[in-house]
């Protein structure tokens, strides 16, 4: 990728981000910085300015939970990670990107539909709309792209159940989300997020009208109507919601089919014991670890921690991917195996800003797994995986494209 | 073993309800609430494995 090519470095900061040239194994980059003996580490972003990574598990959750960081995107000096950042920062954020207390107070708005009971609730949804999508790659035949036949649109369509954003609008939202997640240049980031929240607006004017379904029919209808939330935040709130909700899921879900594909005796094990589904998740999540740069966080003051300085003002990035392969929590940390223990994974990140739908995720994925193996046994890749074209380290891991056949 | 959480400070997760459901829930709003405050032996470990777990220190285990 050019712009980490040409990032200014010098051997004390290497660039960061890295891309991975193995669509579930950590770039050779973060693999050397987590094999380093320290816990935080210098690294140089693409516009040359510094900042740290926490490279062990222990020092990230402890820097996730440090009410010293501010996950202010807003900020100035707020560590951006591509061009991407620069053109968003102007715009007053979801939750994700504020502080204590207002942060739990915004995040309240929503957490309601997303407890384990609620979510629970969806099994039945989420099993026919997944089903729903296999009966129609399999009434094609193969070929087919597992991407945009599959893995996008099952979350896609989920998520838009639980919003209550028609699914009838899907090529809009999955290019725009698309073009938001990957720009590559400030221009391109600014255009998606424009398109975005025009047709939030939209939405949300429906909305006022005529009262609709689901969590922002209830955020438009109480929230926003007795001046709890603002319109332009609304409008944050649920693109955020939206590109979390699909964007996600469907990496993981591109991601898992390759890697079980690619480990033939933890795939067996899997199948001949649908028990170990729910731990072989956690396990998935652990070794994926697709949204890897959402810890990024600025210090609002001096932080003493495993004998470093972290000083007011400077960025650090708690990069997940990496302490998830900390070999002193989770031993042989680069092989992946269904029977671990992985619960402690920080692929959802940790402290107050902890992944929101993360029981969704996780019920998605464990259908996904099973539904789709058991209905397609014969599932393979259609083209070596080394072929495979993956997404830049800039962004959320994962394909664009999933070539299978079966 | 005392069990307590502070919903002040819950960011509704669910991690708890999710690893210890017979200790935790969530209510409508989504916090937590203690269903057990002194959990017996076989249920130990869940309710200790909730307070690791729990990402907004919401739930303090005295044991």
């Amino acid at each position: 990728m050019t712009v980490t090519a040409t990032t200014p470095q010098t051997q004390d900061a290497p660039a960061f981000p890295s891309d991975r040239t193995c669509p579930y194994q950590l770039p050779d980059g973060y693999a050397r910085l987590r094999d380093e003996q320290g816990s935080l580490r210098k690294v140089t972003l693409y516009d040359g300015r510094p900042a740290w990574v926490a490279t062990k598990h222990e020092t990230a959750r402890k820097l996730l939970a440090d009410p010293r960081l501010s996950s202010d995107r807003t900020h100035a000096d707020f560590p951006a990670t591509s061009p991407r950042f620069e053109g968003l920062r102007d715009r007053r954020p979801a939750f994700i990107g504020m502080d204590p207390p207002e942060h739990q107070a915004k995040r309240r708005m929503t957490i309601s539909e997303f407890t384990v009971k609620r979510i629970k609730g969806m099994r039945t949804d989420i099993e026919r709309i997944v089903h729903g999508f296999i009966d129609e790659l399999l009434a094609a035949g193969p070929p087919a792209d597992l991407v945009s036949r599959f893995a996008l649109p099952v979350p896609s369509m989920v998520i838009c159940r639980l919003l209550g954003v028609p699914y009838a609008d899907h090529d809009f939202f999955q290019d725009a989300s698309r073009r938001l997640v990957q720009a590559t240049d400030v221009a391109s980031a600014v255009a998606a997020r424009d398109d975005f929240e025009e047709y939030m607006d939209g939405l949300i004017t429906k909305l006022q009208a005529e009262p609709g379904p689901g969590l922002l029919g209830s955020l438009v209808a109480e929230q926003l109507a007795n001046g709890e939330i603002e319109r332009e935040e609304l409008i944050s709130t649920a693109l955020l919601l939206l590109v979390a909700g699909h964007e996600t899921t469907a990496s993981m879900t591109s991601l898992s089919v390759i890697t079980l594909l690619e480990h033939p005796d933890q795939h067996d094990m899997l199948r001949a014991d649908p028990g170990l589904v729910p731990g072989a998740v956690e396990e998935l999540l652990r070794y994926l670890a697709i949204a890897d740069l959402a810890g990024g966080r600025i210090a609002t003051a001096d932080i003493e921690i495993d004998g470093q300085l972290i000083r007011a003002g400077e960025g650090v990035i708690i990069t997940n991917s990496i302490a998830n392969r900390d070999g002193s929590v989770f031993e042989d940390p680069d092989t992946f195996d269904v029977h671990r223990s992985a619960r402690h994974h920080l692929a959802f990140g940790y402290g107050v800003h902890q992944c929101l739908g993360q029981n969704l995720a996780r019920l998605e994925l464990e259908v996904i797994i099973t539904a789709l193996f058991d209905r397609i046994p014969t599932l393979r890749l259609a083209v070596p995986v080394e072929q495979l074209t993956l997404r830049p380290g800039t962004t959320i891991q994962g394909v664009n494209e999933l070539p299978v056949t079966w | 073993m005392r069990v307590t959480a502070d919903r002040n400070v819950c960011v509704g997760a669910g991690l708890c309800a999710l690893t210890a459901p017979e200790i935790f829930d969530q209510d409508d709003d989504g916090l937590v609430t203690v269903l057990k405050s002194d959990p017996d032996d076989d249920s130990r470990p869940a309710a200790r494995e909730a307070g690791v777990l729990c990402p907004s220190g919401a739930i303090r285990i005295t044991e």
